[in-house]
């Protein structure tokens, strides 16, 4: 299972990328959102994929899975989408004051 | 056990969202911005003295013994950071209390200023490597908002690029959290160390802990530094001297606990490559900082070689260059701030960033030019100011591990800082007076003072080397032995 999970991961690392070296902006954006999929499942399967009852005392079970990682992974998701909601916001504003989405002609000249 | 040490986190935080409330009150929000800074400056001081006479002092968060918890240690190192922060910090908001302008602190500048400060305490005094990664994205975030805050055309295409860059080392800092749970099981740094030394740094460990270095290496700017020259030219100078003072700072002791505490294995290995990544940082840091007649530029290339000239001293890791790793630190970030500040009066009072266009401005701003001169000297490392100590440590050590091509381009870096500072000096302060500087001078009396306070900060520095050098030997002491960290977390 954890194969199958880090190829999975391996391959949202490689659409990731690709699209966070593109032109357009808005790609780079849903670039950046799928590389933290990435990470979080990376999160999830680093502490093992093991069969257990979910972290829930009511459940009563032998063996529960590890709550650390869904804690590591909920704090990481809200902050992702703190910044992924920023940065949306920002692409827009700057959509609107600099015409262009195209991270060519957002360089910026030597010496301004 | 002190509860002290929640409060560098605590103060900040609660005078960040006290100042919410009061966004469209300019005057009560410096008040109460300049109160909390105030108080925090206070606090950070006790905690050194107290870090001074009782050696490390840990707080379990929740009364959760480690590992379990989260706990937050300071060591001398941390403690030193803290109070170094928290006092260049306060000089840089009333610097912007004359600068930065009533719109941009009617649009929250205030919290964001102390949110950022909540970030950067949060990363020198937590002692648990995911904690240290939500107070990196405090810092960041904050920081975010600071960069772009007045919106101006410049400002939003340079956000666009620091944004990306983060999200692209956060994701990577935290790829490598999962790595190094999934492999150690623990995320507490001292008990991570035991876990690594039972288990011996090799084959997977050493990919980890360069991967940690390269995420580090990128908030740094140690060799990966190419997002910072542009994205540190565009927001205005208060923010610039946080920045520039303290982002990157962090991220040097970043490195500076995790390849002391935990990844000290193997140093052949990963010392190495850091110094290898320092001597590039500092020859490419060089080339930038003399190609350019931007002032911003050039003061960002030399924010750049202080980096590489600090990981030097990392990257020997004996307990000299340690002890001026710590020294060095705590002058570059007083240091970096000044030189910010009174970069950003020169342009203010040059009217242009461009050093072709000035000249003559020593006659109309005589006190500006000569703290300009002595920031130079400070940062080149001239004796009674404070550069020379943590520069002759570094360098003391570097050749006492035997490493004379590292500590040879350290040595020559500091003749770069001082051609590319002394151009700028000779350029704008002498020389025939140009049209632009000819209008009428410029009022910069509050932030004037402010800089004079972090330039008496230096010259005490300088001056006060060997009592300074008490309280920095201290933490050398933890850099160079772990076992001390590990034994005032884990055995209470």
């Amino acid at each position: 299972m954890e194969l199958m999970m880090a190829i999975a991961v391996g391959i949202l690392f490689m659409i990731g990328v690709y699209l966070i070296l593109s032109r357009s902006l808005l790609r780079i954006i849903l670039g950046t959102s799928l590389l933290t999929h990435a990470v979080h499942l990376l999160l999830l399967t680093m502490a093992r994929l093991k069969k257990g009852a979910p972290p829930l005392l009511g459940e009563q079970a032998s063996a529960y899975t590890d709550p650390i990682p869904a804690a590591l992974i909920l704090t990481s998701i809200v902050i992702s989408f703190g910044v992924t909601s920023f940065f949306f916001v920002l692409a827009y504003k700057s959509y609107q004051k600099l015409q262009t989405d195209d991270m060519e002609q957002l360089r910026g000249d030597e010496g301004e | 056990m002190n509860n002290l040490l929640v409060f560098p986190l605590i103060i900040p935080l609660l005078t960040a969202v006290a100042l919410i409330f009061f966004h469209n009150r300019v005057m009560l929000q410096r008040w109460i911005n300049a109160a909390g800074a105030l108080l925090n400056v206070f606090v950070a001081g006790l905690i050194v003295r107290e870090v001074k006479t009782e050696g490390i002092q840990t707080l379990h968060m929740g009364g959760w013994t480690p590992p379990y918890g989260i706990v937050f240690t300071a060591d001398m190192l941390a403690a030193l950071l803290v109070l170094t922060t928290t006092v260049l910090s306060t000089a840089c908001l009333f610097y912007a209390f004359g600068s930065i302008g009533k719109e941009r602190e009617r649009h929250y500048f205030h919290p964001f200023f102390q949110f950022l400060i909540v970030g950067v305490n949060g990363s020198f005094l937590t002692g648990d490597l995911f904690n240290l990664f939500v107070c990196f994205e405090v810092m960041l975030i904050a920081s975010y908002a600071l960069i772009v805050l007045g919106g101006t055309k410049r400002q939003l295409r340079e956000t666009l690029k620091y944004i990306l860059i983060n999200i692209v080392s956060s994701s990577f800092f935290v790829a490598a959290i999962a790595y190094i749970y999934g492999v150690a099981g623990t995320l507490n740094m001292a008990h991570l160390s035991l876990r690594i030394a039972e288990a011996g740094q090799g084959g997977i460990l050493n990919v980890i802990a360069v991967l940690f270095l390269i995420v580090f290496a990128l908030k740094a700017g140690l060799f990966l530094f190419f997002w910072l020259p542009g994205s540190y030219s565009a927001p205005p100078t208060a923010v610039k001297a946080l920045f520039g003072a303290l982002l990157t700072k962090v991220g040097i002791y970043a490195i500076v606990r995790t390849f002391s505490l935990i990844f000290y294995h193997q140093p052949e290995l990963t010392h190495s490559l850091i110094g290898w990544m320092a001597v590039l940082t500092m020859i490419l840091g060089g080339i930038g900082s003399i190609a350019y007649s931007d002032i911003n530029r050039i003061i960002n290339y030399n924010v750049v070689i202080g980096i590489g000239f600090i990981s030097i001293g990392i990257a020997a890791a004996t307990k000299q260059s340690l002890d001026g790793v710590v020294f060095y630190l705590m002058h570059d970030m007083i240091a970096k701030a000044l030189l910010f500040l009174l970069g950003g009066m020169l342009i203010k009072a040059a009217g242009t960033s461009d050093l072709r266009q000035m000249g003559g401005l020593i006659k109309r701003y005589p006190l500006l030019g000569w703290m300009f001169f002595a920031v130079t000297l400070a940062l080149v490392g001239i004796p009674p100011l404070s550069g020379f100590t943590g520069k002759l440590l570094i360098i003391q050590g570097g050749f006492a591990a035997g490493q004379y091509v590292w500590t040879g381009v350290a040595l020559a870096s500091s003749l770069l800082v001082l051609y590319s500072l002394m151009r700028v000096f000779m350029g704008a302060f002498f020389g025939e007076e140009q049209l632009a500087a000819a209008k009428e001078p410029v009022q910069m009396k509050g932030m004037i003072s402010a800089a004079a306070v972090l330039l008496v900060l230096i010259v005490v520095i300088g001056i006060g080397s060997e009592w300074v050098y008490s309280f920095v030997s201290q933490a050398g002491d933890v850099l160079a032995d772990p076992g001390i960290y590990i034994n005032a977390v884990l055995k209470e």
